[in-house]
């Protein structure tokens, strides 16, 4: 009990640290790539720690879910960090909830944020709404499928046992039906977490927004802790895919040199992973909302073949 | 222990029902005291159906009564085993519930219906459906499940004036006798394999039934309980049926009454058919699949809120037939501890769809109650006027759209669990279906949470739309008990579902001769776990109390942790435009255009657009929208269906010209003809 409560605080401070950290280098990376500059890697902190030192406005039609879901937003994610293995193989709340409860309690956040979208009673609201149920809607069988293989070759939906799965035969993600999977889950990590070219989390164009035009109506602490949701989400799923798959330098246990250690090679795989984010961001565009689909069926293509070739090699 | 006084309580429930259906028929001149007696004697009934359950399900051992009737084959025989016992549960839970509602909306019925008959054919529908979960002889079923239909259908005609009552009435009536056609030539095919019409000697003649007969049997059985329980293809009367009854009907029959069919399903498949091929289960599975699939996606189409909620009762049976179905191939492969995990996963789906529905229907009748109308374009804004009923409906769509941490989400978790399991133990081409299965779940679920979002946020958020919702009231308080009461039963369900399960301990051994809810339960009882090994675990109370654990301190934090935490109103940016009016809000329709046209292979759209011109083509005077979706199984499958009963009933004119010397010829042809059969012999 105290042990489980001692491991939730020390990772949710390294969620709440990390996650920001992520959203900064994936930015700054992907302004060196477009030979511009960039804020700089500590710029989501600073507008995390200026955002909740403001005031907020809060429209005249929003009734209490608006103000709710900041917190839901904030609170599913944290929640499901903690069941998610980052630099041991152990989570602290791996009992209580596996990748099926990771999926849905994302899913949680997700309704609550569009509820609030609709909730102010503009146009944008709703259209960030309608979209962003439609494209996770399609998402999720995708998504499900390659889990399901990770699933089945780990024996287990819980996943610190995928984790130990995978540390036990680490050239495991070499297999046909783990490429498959992998590539079908990162097609699913871009559209979840609203990079280019699903969405793109850089504009403010109503034709295009998808994530930013739920928020429109957020400012001050509600936008921050939205904000730090949505990075600690995307955390969450970056570190889904780099430790189920390439289960590199995971501790095996809570002793502080193996923490360190797995600390280091996790945010060397978080940063090889933010790489790959922001070269399919640089080097596409983002695509009309209507070719979504396509790109989601690709998805669960991959990862119907990765179920199949799990049984046929 | 055969000492609990199970069948005196159980028969007590049925004398409170009776009572209620005359004493509200013979004070129908005294509209108050029918109101009454009707409720007041249907809550007596609920209590005593529920102990009845409660004390059914703790004694562990069936409880077995006959009276016989002196016709041949026909009995009063009634079986009080678990089954019974969990739909008798769920059916007084629901009946609580709707029957402490109804004391205040019946109000609005005095003095322009006839509350008499009301309370007759509720109590009726009550009494049947109770005799139906408990009946162990096949005739005293089929004529339960007669009189289910007929109430019903007087249920659902109650606004009888409304041509689209009527309509949906006579729809509901023909699919509900091929229903119980179905049924009569299936139970007259055991009949005849076994001698008897008791559902034990069913169980017993299983072994030596042919397996044509079996297949046959299955086919027919299958066919009657999923016209009733609204499979698709077979659900086109549920989505026209279920909105025009009074909304406290609509709870019931979304909520229960649809569940007698997977009730029978879990009855005779696993019971009384011997152990069924693997083929039965594959059908049973895909047909769960496609049901939940296409009912989800038809749901979203909906801006009436109650048709809405109808197609999500086709999606949840979707749902718990997969979760049958798997069970059923998990019992022939020899996997009977999957197949009990199946099998609770069903079963635990059907009492949660079963309160959540009711729960919602209810909320929208609240909503139709104070509003009058079921339009979702015309709603919006409602959460401030009816602050509670927006509150138990967000429960209902919370749980019903499968999200942690409640009773939903512990049901589906376990049906993935068993399609998961159900790749390593089969082989074939089965064992493929099951992750695609799972896959399509997953898909449902999503689409589901889409679809709530909408109903809630259009119906109860943002601003108003159109007039009716300004002068809305809150339900009156009778009302806010029954939502309260299914609000607090989904939350038990869901963070108490540790529980709860062992209740399904005694279903699944008489079912499947296997006990697997201690192996469900690991860690101090918190926690969920398939009983394989290395299955996963999930525990929805730690997650409750750990998003609670969460949400408080940052919300402490936030609030007053902050520097400056100043809250200002402000108006909602509108573009620049002179003030946010309704006009600016997304509508449902626009809400699901999205899925529209990525669907639209399955809806083929059709829309229409009329705008009227003043001066400037930029600036139209008014538009005229018109938008469609076609109903594939309406206009493919039934409409030629309705063509060809029609082309030969026409022919069938021929013989009958209506003149009585033909008649008279007829029967003496019969005559002939019987005597030299019979002669021949």
């Amino acid at each position: 009990m105290i042990e489980v409560l001692v491991k939730s605080v020390i990772q949710l401070i390294l969620l709440l640290l990390v996650a920001p950290l992520v959203t900064g280098i994936i930015r700054t990376l992907k302004a060196r790539l477009q030979t511009r500059r960039g804020p700089g890697i500590g710029q989501p902190y600073r507008d995390l720690f200026k955002l909740l030192r403001k005031g907020m406005v809060i429209p005249n039609t929003a009734s209490w879910i608006f103000s709710a879901t900041p917190y839901i937003v904030f609170g599913t994610a944290a929640l499901v960090g903690l069941m998610i293995p980052m630099t041991a193989t152990d989570a602290p709340l791996s009992l209580f909830g596996g990748v099926l409860a990771v999926v849905y309690l994302l899913a949680l956040g997700r309704f609550f944020l569009a509820l609030g979208g609709l909730d102010t009673g503009s146009s944008f609201g709703g259209l960030g709404s309608s979209r962003e149920m439609t494209i996770s809607a399609i998402a999720e069988p995708a998504m499900m499928l390659a889990i399901f293989t990770v699933a089945l070759s780990a024996n287990s939906t819980n996943l610190s046992e995928m984790a130990r799965s995978a540390v036990s035969q680490s050239w495991r993600f070499l297999a046909p039906s783990q490429i498959l999977a992998f590539s079908g889950l990162f097609i699913v990590l871009i559209a979840e977490t609203g990079r280019i070219p699903v969405d793109n989390p850089a504009t403010h164009l109503e034709l295009t927004m998808i994530h930013e035009a739920m928020l429109l109506e957020y400012s001050g602490p509600y936008l921050a802790l939205i904000e730090w949701g949505a990075s600690i989400k995307q955390l969450v799923l970056m570190t889904l895919l780099v430790n189920t798959f390439f289960p590199f330098g995971l501790s095996s246990s809570w002793m502080v040199s193996g923490l360190s250690l797995g600390l280091v090679f996790y945010l060397l795989k978080l940063l090889l992973l933010a790489c790959c984010i922001v070269l399919v961001e640089t080097t596409n565009a983002k695509l009309r909302l209507f070719r979504v689909p396509e790109l989601l069926a690709v998805a669960f293509i991959l990862g119907a073949l990765a179920l199949i070739s799990t049984f046929l090699f | 222990m055969n000492s609990l006084p199970v069948g005196e309580t159980f028969a007590l429930g049925l004398l409170a029902y009776t009572v209620g259906a005359f004493a509200s028929l013979a004070s129908w001149r005294r509209p108050a005291l029918a109101r009454h007696l009707c409720c007041g004697s249907a809550v007596a009934g609920a209590v005593l159906e529920g102990c009845a359950a409660i004390l059914g399900l703790l004694q562990g051992t069936p409880v077995r009564w006959s009276i016989s009737s002196g016709v041949p084959l026909f009995a009063y025989s009634f079986s009080y085993d678990a089954l019974a016992g969990f739909l008798n549960l769920t059916l007084a839970i629901l009946v609580a519930a709707v029957a402490i509602y109804s004391f205040s909306y019946l109000k609005e019925f005095e003095g322009r219906r006839n509350i008499g008959i009301f309370g007759l054919l509720f109590h009726l529908l009550l009494l049947s459906l109770t005799i139906v979960f408990t009946s162990a002889n096949a005739f005293l079923f089929l004529i339960a499940w007669e009189v289910m239909a007929l109430a019903a259908y007087g249920l659902v005609t109650f606004y009888h004036e409304d041509p689209e009552a009527r309509r949906a009435g006579l729809l509901y009536i023909i699919m509900a006798h091929m229903d119980v056609g179905c049924l009569l030539l299936g139970f007259a095919l055991l009949t005849q394999a076994s001698g008897s019409a008791e559902f034990a000697s069913f169980h017993l003649a299983a072994a030596g039934l042919s397996s044509s007969h079996q297949a046959a049997a299955f086919v027919l059985f299958f066919l009657g309980f999923s016209i009733k329980a609204g499979v698709i293809p077979f659900h086109i009367w549920l989505p026209a049926a279920h909105p025009v009854a009074p909304s406290n009907i609509s709870s019931l029959l979304s909520g229960i009454v649809i569940k007698t069919g997977i009730y029978g399903m879990a009855r005779i498949f696993f019971d009384a058919l011997g152990v069924l091929p693997a083929w039965a289960g594959v059908t049973v599975l895909i047909l769960g699949v496609v049901s939940a699939v296409l009912g989800v996606l038809y749901a979203l189409m909906e801006h009436d809120l109650k048709r809405l909620l109808a197609y999500h009762s086709i999606e949840n049976i979707g749902i718990i037939l997969m979760g049958l179905g798997s069970a059923l191939i998990f019992r022939v492969t020899g996997h009977p501890q999957l197949a009990a995990v199946a099998l609770i996963a069903a079963m635990f789906h059907t009492i949660n769809h079963a309160i959540f529905k009711c729960l919602l229907f209810l909320g929208a009748g609240s909503v139709l109650h104070s509003t009058g109308t079921r339009n979702m374009e015309k709603l919006g804004g409602l959460i401030r006027p009816m602050p509670v009923t927006a509150f138990c409906f967000l429960i209902g769509a919370v749980a019903i759209s499968g999200l942690p941490p409640l009773n939903g989400f512990v049901s589906e978790w376990l049906t993935y669990q068993s399609l998961l399991a159900g790749f390593g133990a089969t082989g074939g081409l089965t064992r493929i279906l099951f992750p695609i299965a799972g896959s399509m779940l997953a898909l449902t679920g999503a689409l589901a949470a889409a679809c709530f979002v909408k109903a809630f946020a259009i119906t109860f958020l943002a601003l108003p739309r159109g007039a009716e919702s300004s002068r809305v009231h809150e339900a009156p308080r009778s009302m806010l008990v029954g939502m309260g009461w299914l609000t607090l039963a989904c939350a038990f369900l869901g963070l108490g579902a540790t529980w709860f399960l062992p209740v399904f301990d005694a279903m699944t051994e008489q079912l499947l001769g296997m006990r697997v809810g201690a192996s469900l339960i690991t860690s101090n009882g918190l926690v969920l776990s398939v009983g394989t090994p290395h299955g996963g675990t999930v525990s929805t109370a730690i997650i409750g109390i750990g998003l609670l654990i969460l949400l408080v301190p940052t919300a402490f934090l936030v609030s007053r942790g902050a520097r400056r935490f100043v809250r200002t109103r402000g108006p909602t940016w509108d573009c620049g435009l002179p003030g946010l009016s309704d006009d600016n809000e997304y509508t449902a329709t626009a809400f699901s255009k999205a899925l529209r046209m990525i669907f639209s292979a399955l809806y083929q759209p059709r829309r229409e657009i009329q705008a009227v011109f003043d001066v400037s083509p930029y600036y139209p005077k008014e538009i005229h929208f018109e938008s469609e979706i076609e109903p594939t199984f309406e206009k493919r499958l039934y409409a030629p269906l309705q063509d060809l009963i029609l082309w030969f009933s026409t022919r069938m004119r021929a013989v009958q010209a209506g003149s009585v010397h033909a008649y008279l010829a007829y029967i003496f042809i019969t005559l002939v003809v019987l005597l030299i059969l019979v002669s021949r012999q």
